[in-house]
């Protein structure tokens, strides 16, 4: 196996799988597709459990010049986190395409068998972008997964998802941009240098000078902040999970917006070390607002999938101070926060996606709850993946959330401090949103709901004050109106299986995440090396680490 | 002055632009000998053969050329050193050629039209007059417009060959007459076409008077036509710099029209909009690729020696062309006109490689020269471009094309095919990795940060997000908007026209994946020779 191309393979298999899927008739396409995802994951699964020593550093790789006239490589290899990440990948387009089994025909124009080409062309660019180890490559592979993502938004989804998606690929699309800047800024210095190269090795070595590195860093961190999403650039993420289905966003929240604070690890750390530390300040400060204002803003929303959506620019908001704080715990905390987040944001997604579907709206003042009765599987998988969200002890989040806050204290206690809000914060919007969706005595009649709701939901939600929050314009499928609550169907098999095996890695990496601790740390060593920065301030790191790591 | 030397013509480095020009005047014979049911047949064989024959010439040419100085050159010069066929040239040459046999293939199209082309059945006859009516029924048809388009492709040959000013005048005004005409002969909306034509005219006309004023001032200053010459002097200072200035400056507004970089744009809309689109779609395509071989050869030959008078220039031209292109191309509601707005923004991009030019000793190993760069952005800019305006031709309604943007929607879903050809050029205009527009913007943008223009990159690609803007919008347009009636029809083209876009459409693609053979082409080129 060793000789084998690997990483190739595994980017070959989905890719292969679009082009075939996209010609077969619309029944058969979705049994191929899965059929290729699975083989995707299997694959990926072999390859990680034979291949994948736990000694750190690049695995798997494989070198070829591509452009030789401007040193382009295709050059592929993972490291703990490209290989969490990939697998991440892998085990999620599998779920979403069987959560979104029928969806794809409801929501859309084109049909279920563009969806799962499309899904399968996200799924092949995502991996390649995970396992790229060539700037240009990266920038390539970053850039051609905002088409099936572009497409996925617009072709299938609630009214309106055209003009989100065309806000989507803006944002994308400027955050790359600027990003070229910086990567044809790598490439000058290094041919300056006397060898034009655009592999990572090469540019690892090089030695920039301080002034060049920080525009280089400012380049590369707008287009991560972008893509995580961070504060002030998010304004396209909630708008995006409104519209589109709940399958394509979980592929754009748990996979594709990784690609942003991977990149941060990748590149931002990992070239750029000294310009990454003298932006800390301004990022940490951009990380706490996106933590504090991302949780603030869900508890005010109506609309559940935007709700989501908004939760996740805290979790990012997490992710990127963990990153930013410079220490081993905030490094592991904030890998470990990426698949967790992925995990958790996905099964959330879904069973929002399965109670939306049969309100026939999204909108949680409409719903008027009462799903717990009937139900309640459903109602308790939601349970579940929104304790999950609010990192409730014993789920997985909670581990990477504690050590990220530990490593915030450690960098500075007002940091810590306003992070540590954040958990109240998230707990309101998540109890809170189960109640209103889910709990209470449940719409008799919401037939008419649309014109005259407002006395059944102020009922529903039990003077929590959502009888006076302003209605939302645009409620998802606005000429549906809600349906009653007594025909609700619990969820069936199908869907069950997609949300057990997340629910079940949240409780299981929620009491055991050495597994995963074990792949990044090693690499969180070699991070830690090249930034040039350690642990060990005596008068903090003792006791903190130790609980941090073990307590769990 | 010492006696005239009779000077040495190679004949068969010359060739192509014999044969180029002596196909324009077969054409012309033809034209006046020929029974009229023949003639069409006869121009379009000749015109492709003659053009193909040329370009298998170019190719052996280019394969037994003379090589200087371990490859850093190759070529001749000809005729008394006025006439460089070079490694750019022959580039350049072979480039032109391609796309104009694209060109011929649009312009012999004739199914889309049911069955006439896309020109006027007869010029002279006014539009709306009987005369008009009678020669539409009874099939007229201007089979005059494949030796213009010969004689044009003559031009263009001539152009960025030329090694002197005056050589370098004549190609500018062979080229841009028969353009001129070409620009007036379209068979519907004639008013909107003679105005186009009547515009670039006398616009032309004016900024050739420029040109001219430029290339008398800096013989005034060097004593010579001849770009080495030239160039000898720039070296020695050896005269009144304003001259030379002020005519560097006035020869640019020249050579600024032809490629159309603002603030010398203003015809580019109309004249896009009003021609016919077969020769839009050659025009945009060849004369970019030819003026900028003029404007590289010029500004690195002749003014080489100068260039930090000129870079600053070039630095305000290429942001200005970028901004304005961007910008405006957003504001169109004309499928054609936003063309038009963003080949001026490609304008700038490539402005942005020319000024890009350093000294080879600061010129790592391998690393990609100005020259290279350009010269591959060229290569990508010309299909794109002619296989966008190809597709343009193809959307149609009862009255001829449909270039209204809002009419467009709803195209994904009338035609996916051909809104994915479209979709896939709009892409590579906008720089999308996996298209060729990709690697040719990460080509200009690198030479222009290494010779240090960063804030030029820096406008760039705030250009190009402004640009992707519009892009995207059209593809909002053709996939996710619900078509306004009707909406349009797609033509199903003949073999001809389904050639060019097939053409355009895997060119753009495969230097999108695999640009390296092209990119060490152009490399191979080698540098100018003096």
């Amino acid at each position: 196996m060793s000789d084998l191309p690997v990483l190739s393979i595994l980017i070959a298999i989905p890719l292969v799988g679009a082009i075939v899927t996209a010609f077969l008739p619309a029944h058969l396409a979705r049994l191929a597709g899965l059929v290729f995802a699975g083989l995707t994951l299997a694959w990926g699964a072999i390859a990680a459990v034979t291949s994948y020593s736990l000694d750190g550093g690049m695995q798997l790789t494989e070198t070829h010049a591509w452009i030789e006239a401007l040193g382009v490589h295709y050059a592929l290899g993972v490291d703990g986190l490209g290989l969490l990440m990939v697998l991440l990948t892998a085990v999620l387009v599998p779920v979403v395409l069987v959560a979104s089994w029928h969806e794809a025909d409801e929501l859309g124009n084109s049909g279920s068998r563009t969806f799962v080409a499309w899904v399968l062309a996200l799924e092949a660019m995502s991996l390649a972008v995970f396992s790229a180890t060539d700037v240009f490559l990266f920038y390539v592979v970053f850039e051609a997964t905002l088409i099936p993502a572009y497409f996925l938004i617009g072709g299938f989804g609630r009214i309106g998802r055209g003009r989100a998606a065309t806000k989507f690929l803006i944002y994308q699309l400027a955050g790359g941009l600027i990003m070229l800047g910086s990567v044809i800024g790598l490439y000058v210095v290094s041919a300056n240098s006397g060898n034009p190269s655009f592999l990572l090795s090469d540019l690892a070595a090089l030695d920039i000078d301080p002034i060049t590195q920080r525009w280089l860093f400012v380049g590369f961190f707008i287009a991560f902040a972008i893509k995580a999403p961070m504060f002030p650039v998010h304004t396209w993420l909630a708008d995006t999970t409104e519209k589109a289905t709940t399958g394509t966003s979980v592929l754009l929240v748990c996979v594709l917006d990784k690609i942003g604070t991977f990149g941060m690890l990748r590149f931002c750390l990992g070239l750029l070390p000294d310009a990454s530390q003298w932006a800390t300040p301004v990022v940490v400060v951009l990380a706490l607002i996106s933590i504090v204002y991302g949780a603030l803003v869900a508890i005010g929303q109506d609309d559940l999938l935007r709700l989501i959506g908004l939760t996740s620019l805290s979790h990012f908001g997490f992710i990127v101070l963990g990153i930013f704080v410079f220490s081993s715990q905030g490094l592991s905390g904030s890998i470990l926060y990426m698949v967790n987040h992925g995990i958790g944001t996905a099964a959330l997604f879904l069973a929002a996606g399965y109670l939306v579907r049969r309100r026939g709206t999204a909108s949680i003042r409409l719903m008027g709850g009462g799903m717990e009765k009937v139900a309640p599987v459903l109602a308790g998988a939601f349970l579940i993946s929104a304790l999950a969200a609010a990192g409730l002890p014993g789920l997985s989040p909670f581990v990477s959330e504690m050590l990220v806050i530990i490593a915030a204290f450690d960098h500075a206690w007002w940091a810590g401090a306003i992070a540590v809000t954040a958990i109240v914060l998230a707990a309101i919007y998540a109890l809170w949103m189960y109640q209103r969706a889910m709990t209470g005595p449940g719409a008799v009649d919401l037939v008419d709901a649309h014109t005259d709701a407002q006395p059944v939901t102020v009922g529903a939600a039990g003077g929590t004050g959502s009888g006076s929050h302003p209605a939302v314009p645009g409620v998802g499928t606005g000429s549906r109106s809600a349906v009653p609550t007594t025909s609700m169907r619990d969820l069936d098999a199908r869907e069950v299986g997609t949300l057990a095996p997340l629910l079940l890695a949240l409780v299981l990496l929620g009491f055991f995440p050495m597994p995963l601790l074990d792949v990044i740390n090693p690499h969180v060593a070699d991070l830690m090396s090249d930034v040039g920065v350690s642990d060990a301030e005596p008068q903090v790191s003792g006791s903190h680490s130790s609980q941090g790591d073990t307590d769990e | 002055m010492n006696e005239f030397v009779k000077p040495v013509v190679d004949y068969f480095e010359l060739l192509p632009l014999l044969i180029v020009s002596g196909v324009a005047c077969l054409g012309v014979v033809i034209e006046a000998f020929a029974p009229r049911r023949m003639r069409y047949l006869a121009q379009v064989v000749l015109a492709l053969a003659g053009l193909s024959v040329a370009l298998v010439v170019v190719v052996l040419i280019a394969r037994d050329a003379k090589v200087y100085a371990d490859g850093a050159a190759r070529g001749i010069l000809s005729v008394g050193g006025t006439i460089a066929v070079d490694g750019p040239t022959l580039f350049l040459w072979g480039l032109i050629l391609v796309l104009a046999l694209a060109g011929v293939l649009l312009f012999a199209e004739r199914h889309l039209g049911g069955g006439v082309s896309a020109f006027a059945g007869q010029a002279a006859a006014l539009p709306g007059t009987e005369a008009e009516r009678e020669a539409s029924t009874s099939g007229l048809d201007h089979t005059e417009v494949y030796p213009l388009l010969m004689f044009a492709v003559f031009g263009m040959l001539l152009f960025p060959s030329a090694n002197d000013l005056l050589t370098m005048f004549v190609g500018l005004e062979v080229l841009s007459l028969p353009l001129y005409l070409l620009c007036g002969l379209a068979r519907r909306r004639r008013l909107l076409s003679q105005e186009a034509a009547l515009k670039y005219f006398l616009l032309g006309a004016f900024s050739s008077g420029f040109f001219l004023y430029g290339v008398a001032l800096v013989y005034g200053y060097a004593g010579s036509m001849n770009f080495a010459a030239i160039n000898e002097a720039v070296r020695n200072d050896a005269g009144n710099s304003a001259l030379l200035l002020i005519g560097i400056g006035l020869i640019s507004v020249g050579l600024f029209f032809k490629v159309g970089a603002a603030p010398f744009h203003a015809w580019t809309p109309d004249v896009y909009q009003g021609a016919p689109t077969p020769v839009t779609a050659f025009m945009a395509a060849a004369t970019k690729v030819a003026a900028f071989g003029a404007i590289l050869r010029l500004f690195y030959v002749a003014f080489g020696s100068d260039r930090w008078s000129w870079q600053p220039m070039m630095w305000v031209i290429a942001i200005l062309t970028m901004l304005v292109g961007a910008i405006l191309a957003i504001t169109q509601t004309d499928v054609k006109r936003l063309l038009a707005y963003s080949s001026v923004a490609h304008t700038g991009f490539i402005l942005t490689g020319v000024l890009g030019i350093q000294a080879t000793s600061d010129l790592a190993p391998g690393e990609v020269t100005a020259l290279q760069a350009v010269l591959f952005y060229l290569a990508t800019y010309g299909f794109a471009t002619l296989g966008a305006f190809a597709v343009v031709g193809l959307v149609r309604d009862s009255g001829g094309e449909v270039t209204a943007l809002d009419r467009w929607a709803g195209l994904g879903k009338e035609s996916p095919v051909v809104a994915g050809v479209f979709a896939f050029f709009l892409l590579a205009m906008a720089g999308i990795p996996l298209t060729s527009g990709f690697v040719g913007k990460l080509a200009v943008f690198s030479v222009a940060l290494a010779a240090g223009a960063w804030p030029v990159v820096a406008v760039a690609i705030i250009a190009s997000i402004i640009a992707a803007f519009l892009y995207i919008r059209v593809i909002k347009a053709m996939y996710f908007d619900d078509p306004i009636g009707d909406g349009p029809t797609v033509v199903f083209p003949s073999v001809l026209t389904a050639t060019t876009i097939a053409l355009g459409a895997a060119v753009t693609l495969m230097l999108g994946v695999l640009p390296g053979p092209l990119l060490d082409l152009a490399g191979l080129a080698g540098q100018f020779l003096r």
